[in-house]
């Protein structure tokens, strides 16, 4: 599904190499995890994958499906299918969450060359999927993210991910900012959407989001880099030794 | 009384010249020259006046309009077309009376404003410049004044009751070098409820003048489009004074123009009285907009809002005076301000000059002026959800618009307005 190869990105302003050589595949119907220490590269990752500005790709590719996705704009990634979960859900004044969630699908399904939804039966698709996620009418009507607490804006996220349906879903450290129900709703959330056809990477610093979405297979990033691939059990590792030993493992 | 500076004199003699006062009745005639007399004294503005440094007043002061040729709207459908409405249309400033309604309406009187004034006994007798003369202190408005003495037409309306459907006037310009004076007077009975629509560019030069006195437990609802990309230049003023718990609510849509100052003075005399006023005006290119807006709080437990966006490019200008004055007396005030521009780049100007007076000690007044550019974070975070570019962008201006739109209450109206916006969107990107 999502495979990055020798991925060395630096910042646009300044003369920082923030990436220096990621490797990573995600085969479809996996979930990859991503663990590391604060200023590894973990939320730099999912930025330049998504297409934010900023960031420079001086080596290396990242395609989606065969495809390559650094040359698109960012709106074109999310018609190819990736959708990126943010860690700090942007709010926008005056733009109703449901107006807004219309919008998106019907931009992606333009983009693809598919039927535009009514307003009829959106208005049904998308009181099913905030159901599930215990989002109610008013966080509906009420201007994106403007007011939600932090567990409503990454509710809000899932929520979107619902509805826009991707194939590669990056969640950027959804799990700040969330009390253990809101976490094991959000988790809910995303594991009803795990399915064959779609693939996960999880990107957190902490294990106990995978206690809820369980990973196939954890990386561990430091200094720009996978430093260390394996199974869920590495997860476990770091929450009872931390980072250092694996770290000081890899000097 | 200080004589006036030489430089005043001449661009107001000059001015005075192109003009000719129109004929009435004795007391109609004595109403104009009380104007006269009034724009002699305080003279043309000129653009070291405090109230014009941001608006250069010369294109009004000119003694002829510059050539503005028509605009060819397109295929766009008019503004307010699938309203039900009553029309009354002027073109290049004079009423047509083909292409108007019958004035004729359940709950209001309309007459033509030179019928009016040629009646020997009418109630307009004491509302002509009657509101236009109070507002001239502390901030001289000269062109009001030159309204109320030279206006060639317009129209008188006295709503009694619950008026069914809005009074729609529409300006219609077709001469290349129309020069349009109008002045209208709107009488809102106790109780009663009117709402007024206005559309077009009136002509290549428009100076309006509407007079509104809304009574006890009155309401007037005020919505107004201006333009769009026409050449032509618009001096407006909106004046209203309100009695005890009446409501006044005017919000206008500007899409272009080469030049609109619109003046608005709202009195609010009786308690409980509510005054809402809103702006949004769009700008591309050769564009300056002006909105001069001066509320007066002079009873108990009042609410004023002013809500004004401007969204500017590629060397547009928008421009915003807006005072709230809260009198002795005048507790309990709520007053609110906001004056915002989004500048879609760095062409793009916004002046701003909120102000705020108060003497009374129970009041909360608020008020707040910004300019920005589109928000980048947000941008990117639509964008990533599968929205195009270009369209992001129309989500995010309108978006910010959305706080003045809000202002119009019905939702049919409203909605018209939006598509008026979307169709400046969609031309900007075309």
């Amino acid at each position: 599904m999502l495979e990055i190869k020798n991925l060395h990105v630096k910042l646009e302003e300044e003369d920082k190499q923030i990436l220096k050589g990621v490797d990573l595949t995600v085969p479809a119907g996996k979930v990859h995890a991503i663990m590391g220490p604060n200023g590894s590269g973990k939320s730099t990752l999912s930025y330049v994958l998504s297409g934010r500005d900023g960031y420079e790709v001086t080596e290396g590719a990242a395609t989606l499906e065969g495809e390559d996705i650094l040359d698109m704009e960012p709106e074109e990634r999310a018609a190819a299918g990736l959708f990126l979960a943010f860690q700090y859900p942007v709010e926008i004044p005056g733009v109703g969450n449901m107006t807004f969630l219309r919008t998106a699908l019907n931009a992606q399904r333009k983009a693809r060359g598919e039927d535009e939804m009514s307003a009829g039966d959106f208005l049904k698709f998308i009181r099913e999927k905030a159901k599930a996620l215990k989002i109610d009418g008013d966080m509906l009507k009420r201007p994106v993210n403007v007011g939600f607490s932090g567990g409503e804006k990454k509710r809000n996220e899932i929520l979107q991910m619902a509805v826009l349906g991707p194939k590669m879903c990056i969640l950027d450290e959804t799990d700040s900012g969330l009390d253990v129900d809101a976490m094991k709703l959000v988790a809910d959330g995303v594991n009803a959407l795990r399915d064959e056809g779609r693939s996960f990477l999880v990107i957190t610093h902490y294990q106990r989001l995978l206690d809820h979405i369980q990973p196939d297979v954890v990386h561990i990033m430091a200094d720009g880099r996978i430093v260390k691939t394996g199974g869920p059990e590495l997860a476990l590792e770091v929450e009872n030794n931390g980072y250092a030993d694996i770290l000081a493992e890899m000097a | 009384m200080m004589a006036l500076p030489q430089v005043k004199q001449d661009v107001t003699e000059a001015r005075l010249q192109a003009l000719k006062m129109p004929e009435g009745a004795g007391w109609a005639v004595e109403a104009r020259k009380a104007a006269l007399s009034r724009l002699t004294q305080m003279g043309l503005p000129g653009a070291r006046d405090e109230y014009w440094r941001f608006t250069n007043p010369g294109e009004f002061n000119a003694p002829e309009a510059a050539e503005a040729p028509p605009f060819d709207d397109g295929d766009e459908s008019p503004v307010f077309g699938e309203i039900d409405r009553l029309k009354i249309v002027f073109r290049d400033g004079v009423f047509d009376a083909v292409a108007s309604d019958d004035l004729s309406l359940e709950g209001v009187e309309i007459e033509r404003l030179e019928d009016a004034l040629s009646t020997d006994i009418h109630w307009l007798k004491d509302a002509y410049g009657a509101i236009e003369a109070r507002t001239h202190a502390p901030v001289p408005r000269p062109f009001a004044a030159l309204n109320t003495a030279f206006a060639t037409d317009g129209v008188v309306l006295r709503a009694t009751g619950k008026v069914s459907k809005p009074i729609s006037l529409i300006y219609l310009h077709e001469k290349a070098t129309s020069d349009a004076i109008l002045h209208f007077v709107i009488r809102v009975e106790e109780g009663a409820d009117l709402t007024v629509l206005e559309n077009g560019p009136a002509a290549a030069r428009f100076n309006k003048c509407m007079e509104v006195d809304v009574a006890d437990g009155g309401a007037f609802h005020h919505v107004r489009a201006q333009g769009r990309d026409h050449e032509r230049r618009a001096v407006t003023h909106l004046f209203a004074t309100l009695g005890e718990e009446s409501t006044f609510k005017s919000f206008t849509l500007t899409a272009n123009g080469v030049m609109t100052r619109n003046e608005a003075w709202i009195e609010l005399n009786g308690d409980n009285a509510v005054a809402h006023i809103a702006g949004a005006a769009v700008g591309d290119g050769r564009f300056h907009h002006d909105d001069t807006v001066f509320i007066t709080h002079d009873a108990v437990n009042c609410e004023s809002r002013q809500v004004f966006k401007k969204v500017l490019r590629n060397g547009a200008v928008g421009t915003f005076q807006g005072k709230i004055l809260v009198k002795e007396g005048a507790q309990k005030t709520d007053g609110y301000q906001i004056s915002q521009s989004l500048l879609l780049d760095e062409d793009a100007q916004f002046l701003a000059k909120p102000e705020l007076e108060i003497y009374a000690d129970d009041v909360a007044c608020s008020h707040g002026s910004t300019s920005g550019a589109i928000d980048d974070e947000a941008l990117f975070y639509l964008r990533s959800r599968g929205v195009e570019k270009g369209d992001a962008q129309d989500l995010l201006v309108l978006a910010f618009l959305a706080e003045a739109i809000e202002e119009i209450e019905s939702e049919e109206i409203a909605d018209d307005i939006l598509g008026r916006l979307d169709g400046w969107l969609a031309r900007r990107r075309s």
